[in-house]
């Protein structure tokens, strides 16, 4: 039976397997749009603008491993997607985003609602593609999961021509695809493994450092093993929180600018350096020329690029990380070798040591809102099982320094693009995929306001997440750096008005709270997570000057930190 | 270093602008770039010529890799080559200019394929930096036009770039 392009593009997210499609309709997706409204196979949730769906379907895909969705219209429709489309090629989030384009006559001819939609996302995404022809429709979407999905994942974006979606075919979706320009799959070389296990077998310092690459691939599993079996230190990148479980003595925290001391002093004295799934990002490493000046460098990557790029490596190692490190596991245990116990006991009291700095102390008092202290709170009343999405600045590194992630994909922010506006909508995508879970968006009050329009997708759908907001009055990372940095000039950090927010929630239909004492902390996390089926809206007013710590200044080195 | 870095890709619209978008986001230099569809017409070879440290090429080489659109690649300056550029080169000729010309032409193995009363136009084929000497040659008048197409390059021998 032949079927519009608009049945098709239903049709295909059906046979893909496709949850929810996020999305805001308009002119160039009317057709699209008839043909959602003719089924219930394919769940569409309306948010209140394009860069919402695209977070939040990129918090489903970042909380599940299924690629994400989204549909929107064109031109205003697919520029908005940008920013949500960039923020998931930076994370490299699974994301398939469809965008509608003007007629195919029309194309070039600046037409109503027109951009070269394109060509302005080609730089921010895994690849796109434009359907001239309703026959290569169908193909042309199940390439776009399948490269999405695949390797190193990212955002795909498929424009579509309304009257692609007008013109009629057979519909076929293929079960498989090859394409010759393009084979995700790699195998590892086994030399590489071999020298990487000697080499990790001959450290007397070593560390493990792993990044986003380990939640994205499933590795966790294997990499608990690996680093229990080895007993060796390891740290995690603010992206590969939760790959391994935070209460493990074995682990040292998060590095980087805002990492732990121990953590960093362990990097910078290392002598093997285990990287896995990570990119050296120049949070993680501060200045290049002084990055771990002693270490014999692993680097385990599915993306040959990433290997090199940033630090030269010894052993450069192209692969998945699960079987990577399942081959490396299986050649530690068949040796007759093991990791040298005086060295690595030597290593751990220096580290303890460090260790014993306590560099994450915070004092609380009965006046004033340690943000901290929210945040220590809220780990314990959710046993530290909730899934945290967060903005991004100042609550982004507490919530990462102060909610121990016990499981990967329970933390859920936007480590590479540093979107602010991203916490509330990816905090719907998460509780859509997981609807009898806590999740907390852990928020600031100038990063909320980019995408509070999104309330209301929450009333629609009943979507009971726990907003935190860490009401400082000030873009907080911003204040710090002109503290630091500017002598404290405040240029355009301070709000001058803010919105009644415990109110404004309660205007979209949720409820709001308001907390101003340190002794209402613990009672009001406790009244929120019992409102099962409500969306709560807590307005902490928190101390306006603190400061994240510790620091690593920018052109520092991982051993030259800022602590309290 | 200079590299030639010789590139096959799916002959689709847009795979062009990859290839350049690609090294104008990351800041490689592109010297010359000539592309054109294969005996297969869904192919297009590209062979492009650029600058650069060996980890800046070797980044580039895997950047380039990356897309989806590229199907093969071989830096061709890793092994024996050869490399060819034609060129268009408008020139006054008038007097006994006319003569010089056509003396420095036939040195650098050029044709002269249009004549006015006023001037020639010469094509010449070469390797790369011989273009720049004839370039130099014809110092002495005037040139109207210089029209280059890039360089192609293959391997020698029987080392091919194919699917």
């Amino acid at each position: 039976m032949e079927l519009t392009g608009a049945e098709i593009v239903i049709r295909c997210l059906k046979d893909e397997g496709v949850e929810f499609l996020f999305g805001y309709p308009g002119g160039a997706v009317l057709h699209i749009y008839d043909a959602i409204y003719q089924q219930d196979d394919v769940k569409h949730i309306l948010v209140r603008h394009e860069q919402g769906a695209t977070h939040a379907a990129d918090g489903y895909a970042r909380s599940t491993g299924n690629p994400g969705v989204v549909l929107v219209t064109s031109g205003p429709g697919a520029t908005n997607a940008v920013t949500g489309i960039a923020t998931a090629y930076l994370d490299s989030i699974p994301m398939v985003v469809l965008t509608g384009q003007v007629p195919t006559s029309l194309i070039g001819n600046d037409a109503f609602q027109e951009v070269d939609s394109v060509g302005i996302t080609r730089p921010c995404v895994k690849h796109n593609f434009l359907v001239k022809d309703v026959k290569d429709l169908a193909l042309t979407i199940k390439k776009a999961f399948y490269v999405a999905t695949t390797g190193r994942p990212g955002p795909v974006v498929v424009d579509i021509p309304k009257d692609v979606t007008a013109h009629k075919t057979e519909y076929e979706y293929p079960d498989k695809i090859e394409m010759r320009s393009y084979d995700p799959t790699v195998k590892s070389h086994t030399g590489e493994i071999k020298r990487a296990v000697e080499m990790i077998l001959s450290a007397q310092k070593p560390m493990i450092y792993t990044g986003g690459g380990v939640v994205l691939g499933n590795g966790s599993e294997i990499l608990t093993e690996l680093t229990r079996y080895l007993g060796y230190p390891i740290t995690n990148t603010l992206m590969g929180l939760g790959a391994y479980p935070a209460s493990d003595k074995q682990f040292l925290g998060m590095l980087g600018m805002h990492g732990t001391y121990e953590a960093n002093m362990g990097m910078h004295h290392c002598d093997v350096l285990i990287a896995i799934g990570a990119r050296f990002d120049d949070r993680v490493t501060g200045n290049i020329d002084k990055f771990c000046p002693d270490a014999k460098i692993i680097h385990i990557d599915i993306d040959p690029s990433s290997i090199s790029k940033n630090v030269k490596v010894d052993v450069p190692i192209v692969g998945e990380v699960d079987p990577v490190l399942r081959d490396i596991l299986g050649l530690l245990k068949e040796g007759k070798s093991k990791p040298d116990k005086t060295a690595i006991e030597q290593w751990w009291k220096q580290i303890e040591e460090w260790r014993s700095t306590n560099c994450l102390k915070f004092e609380t008092n009965d006046e004033i809102i340690k943000p901290q202290q929210v945040l220590t709170e809220l780990y314990k009343i959710t046993n530290g099982e909730a899934y945290v999405t967060s903005d991004v600045g100042q609550h982004q590194m507490w919530s990462a320094q102060y909610y121990g992630f016990e499981k990967p994909r329970q933390w859920v922010n936007s480590g590479g693009l540093g979107t602010m506006g991203f916490g509330l909508p990816a905090a719907m995508g998460v509780q859509l995929a997981h609807p009898d879970k806590t999740v907390c968006c852990v928020t600031g009050e100038a990063s909320i306001q980019m995408c509070i329009q999104e309330l209301a997708t929450c009333k629609q759908y009943n979507l009971p997440l726990k907003i935190i907001l860490l009401n400082n009055r000030y873009m907080g990372m911003v204040r710090q750096w002109q503290e630091f940095f500017y002598e404290r000039r405040y240029s355009q950090s301070y709000m001058e008005t803010l919105p009644d927010f415990a109110r404004l929630a309660e205007s979209y239909g949720h409820v709001g709270m308001n907390i101003e004492k340190p002794a209402d902390v613990e009672g009001a996390l406790k009244e929120a997570m019992g409102m099962k089926d409500q969306l709560v809206f807590m307005n902490f007013l928190t101390d306006q000057k603190e400061n994240v710590y510790p620091m690593i200044p920018a052109g520092a080195g991982l051993n030259e930190m800022i602590l309290i | 270093m200079r590299h030639i870095i010789s590139i096959l890709m799916e002959n689709e619209s847009g795979a062009l602008s990859r290839v350049a978008g690609l090294f104008s986001a990351r800041g490689y230099n592109i010297e010359s770039l000539a592309v054109a569809p294969t005996e297969d017409p869904t192919i297009s070879r590209m062979t492009l010529v650029t600058n650069g440290s060996e980890e800046v090429v070797e980044q580039i080489t895997k950047q380039l890799n990356k897309l989806i659109d590229v199907i093969k690649l071989s830096d061709l300056t890793e092994g024996e080559h050869i490399e060819r550029e034609m060129m268009l080169i408008k020139v006054k000729a008038v007097g006994e200019m006319r003569e010089e010309i056509k003396r420095l032409a036939d040195i650098f193995h050029g044709r002269i394929i249009d004549v006015t009363e006023t001037t020639y136009t010469i094509e010449w084929t070469g390797s790369g930096n011989k273009s720049d000497a004839l370039i130099e040659a014809l110092g002495g008048t005037t040139i109207l036009e210089t029209v280059r197409t890039g360089v192609s390059g293959i391997s020698r021998g029987e080392k091919c770039l194919r699917m």
